[in-house]
C-alpha cells in the first residue's frame, strides 16, 4: 500500500463496515481520494462497490468506520447532506426524468425561483453554462430529455450534479450504456472536472478504462479493500486481476465425478439468438454434466437462460431436451419437458414472498398433489417437509411465510421445488447471490448431488470462482456470443477474466 | 402483464448480499396485534364494524330496523352489489381490475329483456337466464384477451369496456325501457325458497362457490400467486395469461347474474341500469381486505364488506337522512378501512430492509 504524499485528503475512509442482516456488505474499506484526482474503484460483482457508494453518498449508513472529509469526521446522515457537503453521485441507472426539459431536470428539486415562480431564463441561462462546461454546448435547454441518446442523459444527469457546487463526483460504471466514441467524450468530461479541482470516484471493472483515465486506484474483494490507494500507473494488470481474484479459497468445492462417455446429451441449444442481446448461441449439457456461463454483468449470459427456459422469446435457433424441441417463449412447454429454472432475482422473479413455504416449494406442482382441482394441502406440506429436511432447512414448519427466510433458505426453497417437481434439465442463475457462507456449502453439494443423480445443470454466477468449482465446463460469454469454451480443467480465474475483459473491450 | 421481467442491470445494483440478505426474524410479540393482523383478524374488525352499524340501527329506527323483513330488504338489496363483488374479488387478488361490471349489467339486462328472447321458444325463461350470463362471459372473454394478449393496462380495457357495452346497451335498447313479461322469469326470480327470496339464495351460492374456488381448488391458487408475484408464477409454469382471461370471464358472468337480480327487482331491462355500480363493487371488495395490488383474496371480507355498505344505506334509509350522507359516511368508511389494512400490513411487512 503506497502511502500519501499529499498532506490532507479531500475524503479519507477508515474500516467502514456494513451489514445487512447476517451478511456482511462491507468488511473493512480503506480509501484516500484527493482533490482533483480520479480515483477508480475496481472489484469483482458482490466486492462491495455499490454499498460503497451509497454509504458515501447517504443512502447507507455505516456499522462502524470513519469517514473524513477534509480532514473532519463526518456523518451522511442522507443524500441530501451528502450533496451539501459537495459529493453528489451519478448512479448507473439513469435518474433523469424524460418529460421534462434539460433545464428542468437540472434544477429539479432546487429550482431558481423567485416568489414560487419558476425563472425559467435564469435556469436556461445556467443550463447553457454547464452544458459548456461539459462539452455539448449544443444541447438545449429546452430539449426533452427523454428525446436524448443515453450517453447525453448521462451529460444531463452530470450538469444536475455539477449545478451543485460539487468536489467530489461518484461514477458509478458511466461506461456500460455508452459506445466507444461516447466513452471518449466522457474521459473529457471527467478530465474538464479533475481540471477544475472536483475529484472523481470511478467504478468500473473495465480494465483498459482505468488505465486509461485513472490516478489512483482500490481494489475490493468480498467487502474489503484489498489494495488501497495504488497508483495505477505502478500497478501492473497481473497484480489487479490477482488482488481481485484472490488466493483465499473461501468456499470448498465438493469433488466432480467423471462423466460417463455415453452420458445422452439432454440439452441441445443450437444458433439461439435474441435480437440486441445475444446471438447464435450454441451449447449442449449432458446427463449429470454442469456446464457454467462465465461472464461480465450484461454480457447476456442470464438472457441465455432466461431463452433457454422460454420467459423470453428467441428471435432464432432452437432448444431441445431429450431430443424435443420446445416452444418458443413458452415457460409452460419448458416445465413439462421437465426443466427448473432457480432465476437470478429470488424475490422478484422466484418467490411468493407473503406466501407460507410450502405453496411456494409446490408452485409447480401443485395442480400433481390435487385430485380433480381440488388442492390437497396436507399432501404438499408433507412433500415440503421431506424436502426441508433433506436441505437441511431448519425449523422445517411448511407454515412459515417465506419472507420472515433468510437468502440462503429461500434459495433452498427455489431448489426444493425443482427437487419435488423433478427436473431433467435444472437452471440456476445465481444459486448463491445473498447466501452465507455456510448455506454456500451445502447448495454446491446439492447441485453436485443432482448432477450425480442424473440432471444435466446449466449455471451462471458472477463469481467466476464459484462458476469453475461448480461446473464441468465453461463457456466463456462477452457481449452476447459464446467466446471460448475450456474444460474447467484447463482454465483458471485469471484466465477467464483475461478472456472475459478482452472480449468486453472489443 | 406477465411479460415483466426484471433486466438484470449492468451495475448488478443489488451487489452480492445487499437486500437479499438474511433478515431478523422478528414477530410481533403482543398476541392481540398478531391476530389482528391474521386474515381471521382483520375479518373480525369487519364484523365488529358491521355489529355497531346494527346497534345504531336498532337505536335510531328501533323495530324498524331489527325484523326480519327488514334483514331480507338489505340482504336482496345487497345481492345485486354481492354477486358481482364475488367476481371483481377473483379479479383483484389476481392484481387485475374490471371496471366495466356495471355497463357489463347493463348491456345485459337490455338484450336479456329483448322482445324475441322473452318470447322464444314460448316464452322459456331459462332463455333468458343463460343470455344474460353469456353476455357477461362474452364481455369478460373480450376484457380477458385485450388484456392479457393484447396487453393493454387491465384499468384501461376495462375502462374502455365500461364505455363501449354502456353505448352498445343504449344501442340495442334504443334507450327505452324494456319490460320484463316473461311470467316464468319473474315467477322464479321473485319467488322464495324457505321463506327466503330466490335472489337472496342465488347470493349465498355465488359467495359459497366463489370461497370454495378461491381456497380450495387449483385455480383458486394460481390466481393467489399470480397476484402476489406474476413473474414467479409464470417461472414456475402457470399459464399466467390464460388465467388472466378466466379471471374476467368469470367477473362478466357475475355481472351477467346480477343483470338477472337486476331484473327480477326492477321487472325491466334498461341501458341505464348498474351505473356506477363498479366503484361499490370495488369499494366492497377493498374494505373487505382484499389487497388492490393483488396477491391476498377473501371472499368473506368481501361479503362482509357488502354488507356493511347494505346495511349503512338502510340505516339511513330508515331514518330519513339524505342520501348524500350516505356517500359521505360511505367515502369515510373506505378511507378508515384501507388506511387500517395498511397499517397492519405495514407491521408484517416491516421485516424487509
Amino acid at each position: 500500500m503506497i502511502e500519501d504524499d499529499h498532506p490532507v485528503s479531500l475524503l479519507e475512509v477508515r474500516g467502514l463496515i456494513k451489514s445487512f442482516g447476517a451478511a456482511r456488505a462491507l468488511k473493512g474499506v480503506d480509501l484516500d481520494v484527493h482533490a482533483g484526482e480520479v480515483h477508480c474503484v475496481l472489484g469483482q460483482n458482490g466486492a462491495g462497490k455499490s454499498t460503497l457508494i451509497k454509504t458515501l453518498s447517504g443512502a447507507h449508513q455505516p456499522d462502524e468506520g470513519e469517514i473524513r472529509w477534509n480532514g473532519e469526521a463526518v456523518t451522511i446522515a442522507n443524500p441530501v447532506a451528502a450533496l451539501e457537503l459537495g459529493i453528489a453521485t451519478m448512479y448507473q441507472e439513469l435518474d433523469v426524468v424524460g418529460g421534462l426539459s434539460i433545464a428542468e431536470n437540472i434544477f429539479l428539486g432546487h429550482e431558481l425561483a423567485r416568489g414560487g415562480v419558476i425563472s425559467r431564463r435564469e435556469a436556461a441561462k445556467r443550463t447553457r453554462e454547464l452544458m459548456q462546461r461539459l462539452g455539448h454546448p449544443d444541447l438545449s435547454p429546452s430539449r426533452e430529455v427523454g428525446t436524448l441518446s443515453p450517453a447525453n442523459q448521462q451529460i444531463v444527469s452530470m450538469a444536475r450534479a455539477l449545478s451543485h457546487d460539487i468536489k467530489l463526483m461518484i461514477m458509478d460504471e458511466p461506461s456500460a450504456v455508452l459506445d466507444s466514441e461516447e466513452v471518449n467524450n466522457l474521459f473529457r468530461v471527467v478530465e474538464e472536472l479533475t481540471n477544475q479541482g472536483i475529484a472523481v470516484i470511478y467504478i468500473s471493472h473495465r480494465l483498459e478504462e482505468i488505465e486509461r483515465i485513472g490516478d489512483r486506484l482500490t481494489v475490493l474483494k468480498d467487502g474489503a479493500s484489498v489494495g488501497s490507494n495504488l497508483q495505477v500507473s505502478q500497478t501492473p494488470t497481473r497484480e489487479l486481476i490477482s488482488l481481485m481474484t484472490g488466493t483465499d479459497i473461501e468456499h470448498a468445492f465438493p469433488p466432480r465425478v467423471p462423466i460417463a462417455d455415453d452420458a445422452p446429451v439432454v440439452l441441445e441449444v443450437e444458433n439461439l439468438t435474441l435480437a440486441g442481446v445475444f446471438e447464435g448461441v450454441d451449447l449442449s449439457v449432458r446427463a449429470g454434466e454442469v456446464v457454467g456461463l462465465a461472464g461480465l454483468v450484461g454480457s447476456g449470459r442470464s438472457e441465455i437462460l432466461e431463452t433457454i427456459y422460454g420467459h423470453r422469446k428467441a428471435t432464432a435457433g432452437s432448444v431441445k431436451v431429450n431430443g424435443k424441441k420446445l416452444k418458443p417463449g413458452s415457460v409452460s412447454s419448458a416445465v413439462s419437458a421437465d426443466v427448473g429454472l432457480s432465476p437470478e432475482e429470488r424475490k422478484s422473479q422466484g418467490l411468493l414472498l407473503e406466501e407460507p413455504i410450502y405453496r411456494n416449494a409446490t408452485l409447480s406442482t401443485f395442480t400433481r398433489f390435487a385430485k380433480a382441482g381440488l388442492l390437497d394441502e396436507a399432501a404438499e406440506r408433507r412433500a415440503t417437509e421431506e424436502q426441508m429436511k433433506a436441505l437441511e432447512l431448519r425449523p422445517a414448519e411448511p407454515n412459515r411465510i417465506t419472507r420472515t427466510l433468510s437468502g440462503g433458505n429461500q434459495q433452498k426453497i427455489m431448489l426444493a421445488r425443482w427437487l419435488i417437481h423433478g427436473t431433467e434439465v435444472l437452471i440456476l442463475d445465481e444459486p448463491t447471490r445473498g447466501v452465507d457462507v455456510g448455506a454456500r456449502q451445502e447448495i454446491y453439494r446439492l447441485i453436485r448431488d443432482l448432477a450425480e443423480a442424473g440432471t444435466a445443470i446449466l449455471i451462471v454466477s458472477s463469481e467466476i470462482e464459484e462458476v469453475l468449482g461448480l461446473a464441468d465446463r465453461t463457456l466463456i460469454i462477452a457481449d452476447g456470443h459464446v467466446l471460448a469454451e475450456r474444460s474447467t480443467a484447463d482454465i483458471d480465474e485469471h484466465g477467464v477474466l483475461d478472456l472475459v475483459m478482452k472480449g468486453s473491450a472489443a | 402483464m406477465s411479460e415483466q421481467t426484471t433486466t438484470p442491470d449492468a451495475s448488478g445494483l443489488p451487489e452480492g448480499q445487499t437486500p437479499s440478505a438474511p433478515e431478523p426474524e422478528q414477530r410481533s410479540d403482543n398476541p392481540l396485534k398478531r391476530f389482528f393482523a391474521s386474515p381471521a383478524g382483520r375479518s373480525v374488525g369487519l364484523v365488529v364494524a358491521l355489529l355497531l352499524l346494527v346497534a345504531v340501527g336498532a337505536i335510531t329506527a328501533g323495530e324498524n330496523f331489527m325484523n326480519l323483513d327488514n334483514l331480507l330488504v338489505i340482504v336482496r338489496y345487497a345481492a345485486v352489489i354481492g354477486v358481482m363483488a364475488i367476481g371483481m374479488t377473483f379479479v383483484i387478488t389476481a392484481g387485475g381490475i374490471d371496471l366495466s361490471v356495471g355497463s357489463v349489467v347493463g348491456l345485459s339486462s337490455v338484450i336479456a329483456t329483448l322482445g324475441a328472447i322473452q318470447t322464444a321458444s314460448e316464452g322459456f325463461w331459462p332463455l333468458m337466464v343463460f343470455v344474460a350470463i353469456a353476455v357477461g362471459v362474452i364481455t369478460g372473454l373480450t376484457n380477458g384477451l385485450i388484456i392479457a394478449y393484447g396487453k393493454v393496462v387491465a384499468f384501461i380495457a376495462t375502462l374502455a369496456m365500461l364505455v363501449g357495452a354502456r353505448g352498445l346497451a343504449e344501442i340495442i335498447s334504443g334507450r327505452s325501457t324494456q319490460v320484463v313479461n316473461n311470467r316464468g322469469f319473474l315467477d322464479f326470480f321473485r319467488g322464495d325458497f324457505l321463506g327466503i327470496d330466490w335472489i337472496v339464495w342465488i347470493f349465498v351460492v355465488v359467495a359459497i362457490a366463489g370461497w370454495f374456488l378461491l381456497n380450495r381448488t387449483t385455480f383458486g391458487r394460481r390466481t393467489v400467486a399470480i397476484g402476489g408475484n406474476p413473474t414467479a408464477a409464470r417461472l414456475a409454469g402457470v399459464n399466467v395469461k390464460r388465467h388472466m382471461v378466466y379471471l374476467y370471464m368469470i367477473s362478466g358472468a357475475c355481472a351477467g347474474i346480477a343483470a338477472l337480480i337486476t331484473l327480477s327487482r326492477t321487472t325491466a331491462g334498461t341501458s341505464t341500469h348498474g351505473q356506477l355500480a363498479e366503484l361499490d363493487v370495488i369499494a366492497a371488495v377493498v374494505v373487505g381486505g382484499t389487497l388492490l395490488i393483488g396477491g391476498r383474496g377473501t371472499i368473506g371480507g368481501t361479503v362482509l364488506g357488502v354488507m356493511l355498505f347494505a346495511v349503512l344505506v338502510n340505516v339511513f334509509t330508515q331514518n330519513n337522512l339524505s342520501s348524500s350522507w350516505q356517500l359521505v359516511a360511505k367515502g369515510i368508511i373506505i378511507v378508515v378501512a384501507v388506511m387500517l389494512q395498511q397499517r397492519f400490513a405495514n407491521r408484517e411487512g416491516a421485516t424487509s430492509t
